[in-house]
């Protein structure tokens, strides 16, 4: 018998079950989506992340979002995400900001020497202040981790109320990249006589940027 | 217990530092848990908690199953599960691993089933450099200690202490400041990240339906672990699967707010296999090690399988009149507290430390606070009699004689009284907790003085009843 095997027929044996013994369906799932105005939603998103001590901008247009972001980074340097929807906004050309890693040595030299990381966010959820990040192609996963100021460009079309409605959009989430992060305000610990103390290992600060133009969103 | 068991909890309860910083720490931990899952906060807090304890209940019952069902999903997305019967399978796995990749740095991500399983110890006995990254574990692996708190490792640290610990093992200046030892911290940590060739994680949960290891945290050192390296091996017990993705909706609510009063932590991590084809980064390689040690024992007994639905959230350590006194160092295994208590004898034998599973008063402030609905209480009294009755010499004949003669007291409400009436004058005479068998429960204790009047003297003088 195979280790597989033998472990399976102890957990089996243990249970008094047979090997492909039917199962009954688990309990239903337990999710609760409340109403909520997308007005509502974009405060509640405001109020829950600066309550983490993350900064909040709402902008009404790409041309708006890009000059944030010019404003917070500088002349950088900065590390952006190959998001499509940052390269429209014209803040992967923007000075100071490299962008277009394909190649993974070159992403995390590059993420090392940056002072910020900029990405999109796949969703974004009001009732915890927190972003959604699904790996890909376009969305690396070192970017929101390794610079010590995180910025992330979402869309308010994107914004959910909480991780029940994720649940319910995205019941699936690895079938849509190989990591899901969700994001809820700085890096912080209180391992040293539970004083807050940010920016341990991931970002020490956090900018969301919510973009109210939907139309041009994908 | 042993006498070195003994003096390791006189000095823990001697210890006014220590008694200051556990008490506080439990208390924040408490105080901001109880406003989380206040009704103000999240008013469906029961009903999330049967949920979760139906969840956990239905996987393990069918938990063949659903290890059967994570394999094909975490095989399907391109990674694979090794199956380890105990701690020394899994190192040896982790160890084949290693040399087959050359790697001699692993980083490591805070896992109470590695200490568990003392898979640092076992690595670094063959050469092998394991560093944890967690703040807090670091900080007590620098210090040669095991953790204190299953959420909070160096709950016992003053910033003093870390300043020597820092100054004496990474030879940098003396720094008081938590803030300035962090970031020696994330300094000296990143340089490891970087250059590990793997990364090992424990997991918060592992998801049947899609292959996935969820794990949480605030500090970003998983995350690094788990991305960084070119290997990801996440180490975790069986008991950990739940069946769907959409189950984390429930089970997260609960983690966070449970263990420090966080509606969720400021990382969640939910990671199905290696890099995708196109993706820049993340592992090349995801294994998941599946570890029983021991579990299929617990699962066996229908009664204590219940035992397994811990998600470690460490609430009721908080709430534990008894983990906030003696800590977390005293009790025998990698698990503290009232969950310690009952799983170490499960693990273990009850027979080893059978003294476990009565450091306890019952007083029920665990049951109360287990987001999984996990009744320990019950659970430390089917273990007591278990005790009794396989380790023979527990229980003293004089002990015995005692509960033969309360019980044979109770049967005689006149000669009761008679004797609680003589009882309460002894309690109250200069020389009582003194001498005689109170006198060594006394040391480290205060002796109650008896209340003035017996609830029978009470009852007898109680205002009539008024019908309205």
């Amino acid at each position: 018998m195979s280790s597989r095997e033998a472990f399976l027929e102890g957990v089996r044996k243990a249970l008094g079950r047979k090997s492909g013994q039917p199962v009954p369906a688990p309990p239903s799932p337990l999710l609760s989506i409340p109403a909520i105005t997308p007005a509502a939603l974009i405060t509640m998103f405001q109020q829950r992340l600066e309550a983490l001590g993350g900064v909040f901008h709402l902008v009404a247009t790409q041309e708006q979002a890009c000059r944030q972001v010019e404003t917070i980074v500088g002349n950088g340097p900065a590390v952006a995400s190959n998001n499509g929807v940052l390269v429209k906004a014209g803040i992967t050309s923007l000075a100071g900001v490299q962008s277009g890693f394909l190649e993974e040595a070159a992403l995390r030299e590059a993420c090392t020497n940056a002072a910020f990381g900029i990405t999109g966010a796949d969703y974004a959820m009001a009732e915890t202040g927190t972003l959604v990040l699904f790996s890909s192609p376009a969305e690396a996963r070192l970017i929101s981790l390794l610079p010590p100021v995180h910025i992330a460009l979402v869309a308010a079309s994107r914004l959910l109320t909480g991780i029940d409605e994720l649940a319910a959009i995205a019941p699936n989430p690895a079938g849509l990249g190989s990591s899901m992060v969700l994001i809820t305000g700085p890096s912080r610990s209180a391992d040293i006589e539970m004083i807050l103390v940010r920016g341990v290992h991931g970002p020490r600060a956090i900018h969301v940027i919510v973009l109210e133009e939907e139309s041009r969103i994908p | 217990m042993s006498p070195e068991q003994r003096d390791g909890i006189r000095q823990a309860v001697g210890n006014p530092k220590l008694q200051l910083a556990l008490y506080s720490a439990t208390a924040r931990l408490l105080e901001k848990r109880l406003e989380a899952v206040s009704s103000r906060q999240l008013p469906s807090y029961q009903q999330l908690r049967e949920q979760a304890h139906q969840l956990k209940r239905h996987t393990l019952d069918h938990l063949d199953h659903y290890i059967v069902e994570f394999e094909s999903n975490v095989i399907a997305h391109g990674g694979k599960v090794v199956f380890a019967q105990n701690g020394e399978e899994a190192a040896d796995f982790v160890l084949g691993l290693a040399h087959a990749k050359g790697a001699s740095l692993i980083v490591k991500s805070k896992s109470m089933t590695t200490e568990e399983i003392r898979l640092n110890e076992r690595l670094e006995h063959h050469k092998l450099a394991v560093v944890e990254t967690d703040l807090g574990e670091y900080i007590i692996q620098l210090a040669g200690e095991r953790p204190f708190h299953i959420i909070a490792p160096a709950v016992h640290k003053t910033r003093q202490d870390i300043a020597g610990i820092f100054q004496k093992e990474l030879g940098v200046a003396r720094d008081e400041d938590p803030e300035h030892q962090a970031m020696i911290a994330r300094k000296t940590l990143r340089e490891k990240f970087l250059t590990a060739g793997i990364g090992i994680s424990g997991a918060n949960f592992l998801v049947a339906d899609s292959g996935a290891v969820v794990l949480v945290e605030n500090e970003g050192n998983i995350r690094l672990c788990t991305t960084a390296p070119r290997v990801h091996v996440a180490v975790a017990g069986i008991e950990k699967l739940i069946p769907r993705a959409q189950d984390l909706a429930v089970f997260l609510k609960l983690l966070g707010r449970s263990a420090t009063g966080q509606p969720l932590t400021a990382y969640t991590s939910f990671l199905s296999g290696p890099r995708r084809l196109g993706e820049v980064d993340g592992p090349d390689e995801f294994y998941v090690v599946l570890l029983d040690n021991g579990r299929t024992r617990l699962l066996a007994d229908p009664d204590k399988r219940q035992s397994l639905y811990c998600i470690r959230c460490g609430a009721c350590l908080n709430v534990c009149p008894v983990y906030r006194k003696i800590g977390g160092h005293n009790y025998p295994w990698a698990y503290s507290g009232p969950i310690g208590a009952i799983i170490t004898p499960q693990y273990l034998g009850v027979t080893k430390d059978p003294w476990l599973p009565f450091a306890s008063s019952l007083c029920g402030a665990c049951a109360e606070v287990c987001p999984v609905k996990i009744d320990i209480p019950k659970i430390l009294l089917d273990l007591r009699k278990e005790v009794i009755e396989r380790s023979p010499g527990f229980s003293t004949s004089a002990e015995k004689s005692a509960f033969r003669l309360y019980a044979w007291l109770m049967k005689r409400p006149k000669l009761y009284a008679l004797a609680a009436a003589a009882g309460r004058r002894l309690a109250r005479l200069p020389f009582a907790g003194k001498v005689g068998p109170a006198a060594k429960w006394a040391r480290e204790r205060e002796l109650p003085v008896p209340a003035a009047k017996s609830f029978r003297q009470l009852w007898r003088e109680r205002p009539p009843r008024t019908n309205q």
